[in-house]
């Protein structure tokens, strides 16, 4: 097919050239002109190498082997001379990153990186150069552009800095767009900015996008068609309404069944009235002290005040800096609070000393976001579960018996306890972390983000332990999430933060079914795929009134 | 960014305090009667009260810190032992040998290294970098004197391109001035390359690693632009921090390098002061190098600022 | 070595791997790390059994042969004093040795306690930075011989003189570790489950900062050796009458011009000893920091 603007072909990529270690294993992949093609996977399933590799930036140890090729309008591209592929890059093809702030240069006004492009890659003055960069920033809406053209990367926002690298990527008006999960590390109503500005250029200047993401939500927004990536290989792809519909392999339906509905759980019975955890005007104020200068205040937290009964799920939900975090670690008292109160075991702990604290302890118990990281590597897993009750004088004998139940509670072998954290996987750990927030018997969970790191096939595994573990336990959970899908699906009561004040706080079928402030909706309209009912197969508008909707 | 600085500036204080506070109770703390160790053991009954008088050893330690750095900051050092006069007219006879070493050192030394560093971590793993760091290794490995004794054996005594002693002003001609300090230079500089050399291939290396190194070859940017305008520029508050804290060594270094190539600096003061027991000769270079190191690391605190917008604008 | 600024935390221990076998891939890891360890053996050695390997009395005086050349019975030749200046150099090695391990252990121990003070008291952090601060601005040189010329030259005094320096590099480097391993969420998990800050120091925090320990160690090690051989050669170390590398080189001064070997033989020693154990740390560090281990982009 000769009319391909871009042509994989058996695209094989294995580490330090050993075919024994391949991590793609036999890409093909075609993408026309103006098209639109998203490459999905999980954690490694190779879709950013494949990237990567078409670009020439492979990392030194891996490479291409023989036999793979990558087409750019019929010119092959692997083997092709460093000098030819620096021509082609900015001009035939460009790439952006997912973090935007570490892929611009710290030290470098983000105009003159932009202008650098047009520096190599044209012959015009430099007025000239400045003007078409105006132009190109203005082009990505990017707004006061003469002083923005001036400021350097930690002076924007996040969506701010991806738009300098879309304006970068396209000022070339390159026919081939290639975008590395572009929204990931950003907000939810970022994220619905950027991916409308990406269509936008795409039928402004005509170029193809090869878009890789792991978001299924962010795939029915923006694919033409799809392929789906499962461990270097490649699964099926489709027309990207045809692979929501009648996805062909078992592994695409797993997938979807596993995206979280944005259809808030039907309400459950009140089992119980007994709380559990209650704050009051809870407030967190950073800053404002220092010697001579008084430093900047910030209040990350604002008059929070919540309530959480036995066997229920509070959700908070919110965008970076809204605060959520810092509601749970204060409500850890892993920070210390400003004012306000908060009630655990029906004692007020917000201004216990840590000593007078310990006791309090056991009645709450938190579950961090990233799995690498929440496990001591040094330690043995059951050491790890056991070193709570053994504060408490449990016996060591009787505590890691009581590891061993937890972890098979949990879903894992009672063998695990001799094991050390790197030999699991990160659902797992997070399974293992969970298992040592329970080794204390608390009444309260409070989960960090602790589903965010993972990939959507084990997040709902975690968040269906998480349910089951509520319903024989009884625990009450308090849920830090960004995602209001996940919200949606566990939460009985949601509170929606912004800049450290509660914007609206209630049954999680009202909050986000019927939400009454306009954050909220601007939060649930800016959500990927809330038009897609991914577990059935259709569209929500296709099926029958969403249940409890 | 004016804050920053005034910030920088009062952090300065105590540190310099603390020296001060550490070179006191180092001499009031010594076991045995200071007034004795200052004097020497030819010293009459006479002379010793005078001493315990000057150094107020009669009064309690407190009154005697403060009376004493209030003398410091009138610029009264106290008077050496060994020649009677007071220390602060030593010390300045004695500046421009030290100060002119330092300089050709550190000047030397950060264009060779510099550039070998990113050499290094440009072709990390080559036999060119192994070449760096094997080099860097042998600078900090060779005490100094046995570097500086090799160059007179062979530049001096066998080829005979350098004199082997001695000291020349700048303003005797510049000629004179560089072939005399031009051994010792050579010999110093070798330990000030190897740290140099080694922190810009460090952080060279972990620069490149970087995203926006990536964003930028992802521009199709030549390999040369990527590494000078991009890493390089990024390595630069990295560099000159190595650069301020490598200071204390060169002191080090100037002291022994005096001693061998005879040169008339303040390190030759010190080691005659230290076999003479010149303690107050030896407070005072003390204080006076510390300072030196708190004001250039200062200065280059200051310098992030040009270096890195986000301090500037924070 | 400076540039042991920045910590990391280093990797977990591979649990298939003994402490043995890891000690052994290290020696092997490279052709150069192999000789270095061999010959820095060679010298240990030697000096523990100097007694029994030196071909004369190092500190016998002979005037009759001062100066010589180096011959069949005087290897190296002798020096001022008609001393064999061979039998000297490998006696020498003990006080070289001994004030460089001892100093090592000193300032790791010293600096492990205050680093972990000032890691984990606020109020205890500032006051102990600043004198940190204060030390490290003293050039090492300076400070060690004004320690030495206060309260004399002894064994003692040296290693103290030698150690004090050394000690806020490593107070930095444990500081730094465990400000970073604080924030780590297993440390956060272990506060929640009540322990004590003994136990996560113990437990959490110490473990972290034994890998950049032994590094810092080795190159400690190498640097107390190289100033114990400054002090001397500029006369504010041990008694001369001990031979040290430092003191031979000293007296061999004024003599470099008719036997330069008085100074460069023992400089060739002391430096070779110094490079060895200094590539051992670079050996050492390059398999326990994996953050060192090879990357970067292909052009």
């Amino acid at each position: 097919m000769s009319d391909s603007l871009l042509e994989i072909s058996n695209l094989r990529i294995a580490l330090n050239g050993d075919s024994d270690k391949q991590v793609v294993k036999g890409l093909n992949l075609k993408i026309q002109p103006g098209q639109t093609m998203c490459l999905v996977g999980e954690s490694g399933s190779g879709k950013s190498l494949s990237a990567l590799a078409t670009m020439g930036l492979l990392p030194k140890v891996l490479s291409p082997l023989e036999g793979s090729s990558i087409r750019l309008k019929g010119e092959e591209l692997l083997g092709a001379s460093p000098g030819r592929m620096r021509n082609l890059r900015a001009t035939a093809m460009s790439m952006i990153f997912q973090e935007p702030m570490t892929a611009l240069n710290p030290v470098a006004r983000v105009g003159q990186q932009i202008e650098e492009v047009l520096e190599f890659h044209s012959d015009l003055g430099q007025s000239e150069r400045r003007r078409k960069t105006l132009e190109m920033m203005d082009a990505v809406h990017l707004p006061d552009i003469e002083k923005l053209y001036r400021s350097f990367p930690h002076q924007l926002s996040g969506g701010q800095r991806q738009r300098i690298m879309i304006a970068m990527a396209l000022i070339m008006r390159p026919q081939l767009l290639i975008a590395d999960e572009p929204t990931t590390a950003l907000d939810v109503t970022t994220q619905a900015q950027i991916l409308t500005l990406i269509r936008e250029l795409r039928e402004q200047q005509g170029s193809a996008v090869l878009f890789i993401t792991h978001d299924m939500g962010v795939v029915s927004e923006i694919a033409d068609d799809v392929t789906v990536l499962k461990l270097g290989e490649v699964m099926e792809t489709q027309n990207v309404d045809n692979l929501l519909r009648h996805p062909q392999t078992d592994y695409t339906r797993d997938l979807l069944r596993s995206v979280p509905s944005q259809v808030p759980r039907p309400p459950r019975s009140d089992r119980s009235e007994k709380i559990v955890l209650k704050t009051d005007d809870l407030c967190k104020t950073y800053g404002g002290t220092g010697l001579i200068f008084k430093s900047r205040e910030v209040k990350a937290a604002q008059d929070v005040s919540l309530k959480l009964m036995q066997g229920r799920t509070l959700g908070i939900v919110g965008e970076s800096g809204s605060g959520k975090s810092t509601v749970a670690r204060c409500i850890m008292r892993l920070i210390d609070p400003t004012s306000g109160s908060i009630t655990v075991g029906g004692q007020d702990i917000a201004t216990l000393s840590q000593k007078e604290l310990k006791p309090q302890r056991k009645n709450i118990q938190i579950v961090f976001q990233d799995p690498m990281r929440s496990l001591n590597p040094r330690i043995e897993v059951g050491q790890s579960i056991i070193e709570g009750p053994l504060n408490f004088g449990v016996s060591q004998e009787a505590a890691m018996a009581r590891a061993r139940e937890l972890l098979e509670l949990v879903g894992l072998p009672a063998s695990a306890v001799d094991r050390f954290p790197h030999q699991f996987s990160g659902g797992q750990r997070q399974r293992i972390a969970i298992a040592r927030a329970l080794a204390m018997d608390p009444d309260v969970l409070v989960a960090d983000e602790a589903v965010s790191a993972l990939d959507v096939s084990v997040q709902a595994q975690v968040l269906d332990l998480l349910a089951e573990l509520q319903e024989r336990l009884g625990l009450g959970i308090l849920f830090i999430t960004h995602d209001l899908g996940v919200a949606a699906q566990i939460c009985d009561e949601v509170m929606v933060m912004q800049f450290g004040r509660v914007v609206e706080y209630g049954p999680a079928a009202q909050v986000l079914g019927q939400p009454q402030q306009d954050y909220t909706k601007a939060l649930i309209a800016a959500a990927p795929g809330r038009h897609w009912d991914f577990a059935n197969f259709r569209p929500f508008a296709e099926s029958a009134p969403a249940a409890g909707g | 960014m004016i804050g920053y600085i005034f910030q920088r500036i009062l952090a300065a204080v105590p540190v310099m305090g603390f020296v001060a506070l550490f070179v006191f109770l180092l001499l009031r703390l010594t076991p045995g009667d200071p007034a004795a160790i200052i004097a020497g053991d030819t010293a009459t009954p006479a002379q010793l009260e005078a001493i315990r008088d000057s150094l107020g050893l009669n009064d309690p330690m407190l009154v005697q810190f403060f009376t004493w750095i209030g003398r410091l900051l009138q610029g009264d050092f106290g008077t050496s032992i060994l020649s009677g006069k007071p220390v602060i007219e030593l010390i300045e006879a004695r500046m421009e040998p030290t100060i002119s070493l330092a300089l050709t050192t550190i000047t030397l030394s950060v264009v060779i290294a510099v550039p070998l560093g990113v050499i290094a971590a440009w072709k990390h793993g080559t036999l060119i970098d192994r070449f760096v760091m094997l080099l860097s290794v042998l600078g900090f490995s060779i005490p100094v004197f046995v570097i500086g004794y090799l160059m007179i054996s062979l530049f001096s005594m066998e080829l005979k391109w350098f004199p082997v002693q001695g000291f020349r002003p700048i303003g005797d001609g510049v000629g004179d001035f560089l072939e005399r300090i031009a051994l010792p230079t050579f010999t110093l500089t070798l330990l000030y390359i190897a740290l140099i050399a080694r922190i810009t291939r460090t952080s060279m290396l972990e620069i490149l690693g970087d995203d926006y190194i990536r964003t930028a070859r992802a521009k199709g940017l030549p390999e040369s632009r990527v590494l000078m305008r991009h890493a390089l520029r990024n390595c630069s508050v990295p560099i000159i921090t190595v650069i301020g804290i490598g200071f204390a060594l060169i002191i080090s270094g100037v002291v022994v390098t005096e001693s061998v190539f005879n040169l008339p600096g303040l390190g030759r003061l010190t080691v005659d002061a230290v076999l003479a027991r010149d303690y107050p000769v030896i407070q005072a270079v003390i204080l006076l190098a510390s300072l030196i190191y708190v004001v250039i690391n200062l200065l280059i605190d200051i310098a992030y600022v040009l270096l890195d917008p986000r301090i500037r604008y924070s | 070595m400076t540039d042991q600024t920045t910590a990391t935390v280093a990797a977990p221990p591979r649990d298939t791997t003994t402490a043995l076998t890891r000690v052994r891939e290290i020696v092997t890891s490279s052709p150069i790390v192999l000789l270095a360890t061999v010959l820095l053996a060679i010298v240990v050695l030697s000096a523990i059994f100097a007694t029994w390997v030196v071909p004369h009395d190092p500190v016998r005086l002979t005037p009759s042969e001062r100066l010589k050349p180096p011959s069949d019975t005087y290897w190296l030749g002798t020096d001022a004093f008609g001393r064999d200046l061979f039998s000297r150099i490998v006696t020498g090695g003990r006080i070289s040795l001994v004030v460089g391990v001892g100093a090592a252990i000193a300032a790791v121990f010293a600096g492990l306690v205050l680093g972990l003070l000032a890691g984990y008291i606020r109020w205890l952090d500032a006051v102990l930075m600043r004198m940190v601060d204060g030390l490290m601005a003293i050039p090492n040189v300076l400070l060690a011989i004004a320690i030495v010329s206060l309260w004399g030259a002894s064994l003692w005094t040296v290693l103290v003189a030698i150690t004090i320096p050394e000690v806020p590099r490593v107070v930095r480097l444990v500081r730094s570790v465990v400000l970073s391993a604080r924030e780590e969420p297993y440390v956060e998990a272990a506060i929640a489950a009540g322990s004590s800050t003994w136990l996560i120091m113990r437990r959490h925090l110490v473990p972290n900062t034994v890998a950049p320990l032994i590094i810092q160690g080795t190159y400690i090690c190498a640097s107390a050796i190289l100033t114990e051989a400054i002090l001397s050669f500029l006369g504010a170390g041990i008694n001369p009458e001990t031979p040290s590398w430092g003191n031979i080189m000293a007296e061999g001064r004024i003599y470099f011009q008719i036997n330069p070997g008085i100074v460069l033989w023992p400089g060739l020693i002391v430096s070779v000893a110094i490079l060895s154990i200094n590539l051992l740390g670079d050996a050492v560090r390059d398999a326990l920091d994996p953050r060192m281990a090879q990357r970067g982009i292909d052009r």
